[in-house]
This record gives C-alpha cells, structure tokens and sequence, in this order.
C-alpha cells in the first residue's frame, strides 16, 4: 500500500525551501512492519500567516517550520494551529536553537528540531524519523478503532442471538395463557418442548461465550497434562450417538490405538466435540462422519469431514469468524450459536497451530486441525496474538 | 363431517415468517380460532403458494433476511391483489424504538398493510384485526 503524505515547507528563503524540495524530491520510505510506501507531496510557505491558511486548507502531514519569519513567527504558527484537530508532525527548523525555545516549542507541539545549517541527509533522516513515527501511530489507531468496531458489532450481534429465543419463550407463554393451549394435551406438550430446544440453543450460546472468554482472556488456569486425543475422541462420539442411531449417520474412528499429546484436556474436548458435533449436525441422513487422528513430524493432526450440506469456498473461508452461519434454507433448522469454530480456531493457534476447512456443496465438508504441544509449567494461558487479530478481521 | 364441513369453510390466512416459532404460536391461534393455516418461511415461498392459492387475509413479518423483505412483499401483492387484506407483525418497535402504524389512510398508502401489530402478538389483539379485515 502506498500512502501520499503532504509536507508543507514554511520558509521565508526561497533558496532554503529549494534546497529543501530538491532533498526530498527523490524521496522515498517504506514502513515495512505495516508494509506502507510513503510518497511525498510537498508545497510551501513564504510567511507564518500562509503556513497557518495552507495548513487549515489542506491538512498537511508533516510541516517544516522555520522558527524566524516575517510577520508571525514560528512559536505564533504552532500556537495558533494548536487546534486544528487534524494531527500532524512539526519539525522546526532553527538557526539557533536555545534550550528555552526548544522547550517551548515542544510544549506547543513540535516533534523535532533540525539546526541550520543541514546536510540534505540530515534533513532526510529527521523527515524519516517522523513519517515513520507518524504512520505508526495513525496505524495504530486505526487498529485500536477497528477493535471498537468489532466489539460492538459482536456485541449487537449477540444481543441479538440472546434476544431471540427470549422472544420467543415469551410467545409461548402468551399461547399458553390462552385456554385452548392449556387444555389440548398435544398444543401444551409442543409449547414445551419448542421453549426447552429454544432456552438449550441460549445455554449453548452463553457457554461458548464463556469459553471464547476464557480463551481469549488468557485467564484461564490450564491444567496441562499428557492428554490421549484418542480417548478424547471417543467420547465425543460418544456423546453424539443418539443423534447419530437417530438419524442413521455413520461414524468411523481411524487412529492409533493412543496418541497422546501435552495439552489442557479441557480444550481438545472444546475443538473435538465442536468438530464432531457440527460434523452431525450439518451431515445428511444416513450419511457418515470420519474422524481421522495422526501424528505427524510432532504435531497432532486431526480431520474430521463429514457428507454433509458443505458450503462454497468464499462462505466457508468465514466460517472461523464470529457468529458466522451460513443462513440459508438447508441450515435453517439447525441450531447453533455461531461460536463454535470461532472458538476452536482461537484454540489452535493457542497451540501453535492452525485450522482450516476444505467444502464443497452438497458434497460435504472436511476440518483439519493441527496442534503442536503445549509447553509443560505454563499455568496460564497467554492469550494467543493471531487470535484476536483473526477475530477481528 | 361437522369437522370437514367445518375446515372447508373455513377461512384461510397465509403466515409469512422466518421465525418457525412465531409461525407455530400464530397457527395455535388461528387453528383454535377455525381458521385454516398455511405457512412461508420466506417471501419466495409466499410467492409460490400464491400462485396457486389465494388466502383471505395475510400475515407478514416485517424483518425476514433483508431487513425490508416484509415491505417488499406487500408492495407486490397488493399490485395483483389489492382485496387481500394483509396484517404486518413487527418486532421493530420493541428493537428500534420506531412505531409505525396503519390506521390512516396516508400511513396506509406508505405501509402497503391493512394493519400493523407489534411483536409479542397478543391472542385478542390479532382476534380483534382478524374481525375487523375478514368482515
């Protein structure tokens, strides 16, 4: 990405402001920790009172102040532009520069100073030091505003999801306050068993909550032990198996007889039983579930694909989001609270790992997760770096 | 017999929702009332059942997947139906603040329903509109 900075050179000499227009003609930065290309687009000021209108006209990034000019001097610019709202970076350019205007200057809103006379490359590497500082700091807020952005859309969003099964439960009471719901066996027995599926759909909601919390807080005490992934496994299936008899759904487990790895229990429960569960719950009648275990080169690797509804490619690359499910007729019936893989991506890159989905509609789908083992001692878990950053995005 | 007699006669209004539960609280209602009940989940299916059945009245939610599609659809039936009395359910006043309503003749010329009711829909409420637009 190439940003175009405006630099503004406010100068009475006409031969200063050449020599500076000719240094930084050829001028060029690159940020690389943001990967920002900096250009430059220079224009001047022979007087304090047009440095102070150029600046109010057309917001420049960077300006060259020149302590003594005619008319209002330097100081008087800095203090009259000291409201402009825009930010900006000052760098005064000054024949003698006492500690007593330094000082002063600062306190108004300078950045830097740079002495008369100069070399060319002294004048470059003071612009530098202060385009760098300057996109960093924007990049920064930019990220910080994104942040809020993404919070509060999580937020609404989940106010939301909340609200409607309260909704509505709340409807059904009404029904229910109506005689004929209370009297027909049938109608009452159906009220119930909607509210219950829909009040289980909010319990889930607000453990997954918890659990993203939990992770991303990094406040969690983990409890890392060697953990057999095998047995893990098993007893997700397991807990899927009245749905799975229910709906003629096969299920094959092909792993080691163990595999054992370092971890929190507690969290390769989270991503198996997620996995398997979806796997379910998005597969078709009579069609089949595959979990596949592996070790491979030290990590742990675990797929499980299902013949399920599947998704297209650009759907299914947000499915690690936040509250991402794809809303359509197929996934209309089943309920989920849209944290789920959310919460098993933060998880695998809390184990230096990563997940990723391969699925084709109609077809079905097949998850990949891969761990690498968590270091021993470590009580805490320190919030994963991606993770948010992946979340936010 | 009595039962069937009963059914043919009876009156037949047309649920538009994506809410399966508000469609089946609705449905208890109507159903208890001696009313018939076919259900849309989505103005793409009301469509279709409208080709091929005319209900007496409709009920339409205001917020499906867009947040306008209870707009839209009435704007279009009441080109080719304009008799057909339709009912908008809403929960956007209890979410947003916003009330509208379809008392008058210029909120009804704006509002493309004959009447609007807010989210929780009342039993004795929707009673009282189904009268009043089925008379």
């Amino acid at each position: 990405m190439t940003e175009t900075l405006r630099i503004l050179i406010a100068d009475d000499e006409d031969a200063m402001r050449l020599v500076i227009k000719r240094a930084l003609r050829e001028f060029s930065l690159s940020v690389p920790d943001v990967g920002v290309d900096v250009a430059l687009e220079m224009e001047e000021a022979p007087t304090g009172e047009e440095a102070v209108e150029r600046i109010a006209a057309t917001h420049p990034d960077l300006v060259l102040l020149d302590l003594k000019l005619p008319g209002i001097s330097g100081l008087e610019v800095l203090e009259q532009i000291k409201d402009y709202g825009e930010e900006r970076l000052v760098i005064m350019i000054t024949a003698y520069a006492t500690i007593q205007t330094a000082v002063t200057a600062t306190k108004q809103g300078a950045y830097d100073f740079l002495a008369k006379p100069f070399t060319p490359e002294e004048l470059r590497s003071t612009v530098r030091k202060a385009i760098r500082h300057l996109i960093l700091s924007r990049q920064a807020r930019r990220l910080a505003e994104e942040k809020r952005r993404v919070r509060f859309e999580f937020i609404s969003v989940l106010a939301h999801e909340l609200k409607s099964p309260i909704n509505a439960v709340e409807g059904y009471l009404n029904t229910l306050q109506e005689d004929f719901a209370r009297n027909d066996p049938a109608i009452f027995d159906r009220i119930v068993g909607r509210s219950r599926i829909r009040l289980e759909g909010m319990r889930k909601i607000i453990n997954d909550l918890l659990d993203m919390t939990r992770i991303e807080s990094g406040r969690k005490k983990r409890d890392i032990t060697e953990v057999d992934v095998v047995d893990v496994a098993r007893m997700a299936l397991e807990s899927v198996a009245p749905t799975v008899l229910e709906r003629g759904i096969e299920v094959h487990l092909d792993a080691p007889e163990s595999l054992t790895m370092t971890a929190d229990r507690g969290e390769i429960e989270i991503i198996l039983n997620n996995l398997v569960s979806n796997a379910v719950k998005y597969n078709k009648d009579n069609g089949r579930v595959d979990v596949i275990l592996r070790d491979t080169e030290g990590r742990t690797i675990i797929t499980v694909s299902d013949t399920g509804i599947g998704t297209s490619p650009a759907e299914a690359a947000k499915l690690f989001n936040d509250f991402v499910r794809i809303k359509n007729t197929k996934t209309k019936h089943i309920l989920g609270s849209g944290l789920g893989l959310s919460i098993v991506k933060k998880l695998a890159l809390l184990y230096g790992g990563d997940v990723s989905v391969e699925s084709q509609p109609d077809v079905g789908s097949a998850f990949t997760v891969s761990l690498h083992d968590a270091a021993y001692g470590e009580t805490e878990a320190s919030p994963p770096a991606q993770a948010t950053a992946s979340s936010d995005t | 017999m009595a039962e069937t007699l009963k059914r043919q006669n009876a009156k037949t209004i047309l649920v538009v929702d994506d809410d399966e539960d508000f469609r089946l609280q609705v449905r208890f209602q109507l159903e208890a009332d001696g009313y018939q009940v076919i259900e849309a989940e989505s103005p793409a299916g009301a469509h279709r059942i409208l080709e091929s059945t005319t209900p007496d009245l409709m009920i339409v939610d205001l917020m499906m997947d867009e947040v306008d599609a209870g707009f839209t659809l009435c704007h279009d039936i009441k080109k080719t139906l304009p008799a057909l009395p339709i009912i908008l359910a809403t929960a956007v006043a209890s979410e947003t603040g916003i009330e509208f309503d379809a008392a008058t003749d210029e909120e009804r010329c704006w509002v493309k329903a004959d009447a609007v009711l807010n989210k929780p829909i009342r039993g004795e409420q929707l009673r009282r509109e189904l009268n009043r637009l089925l008379r």
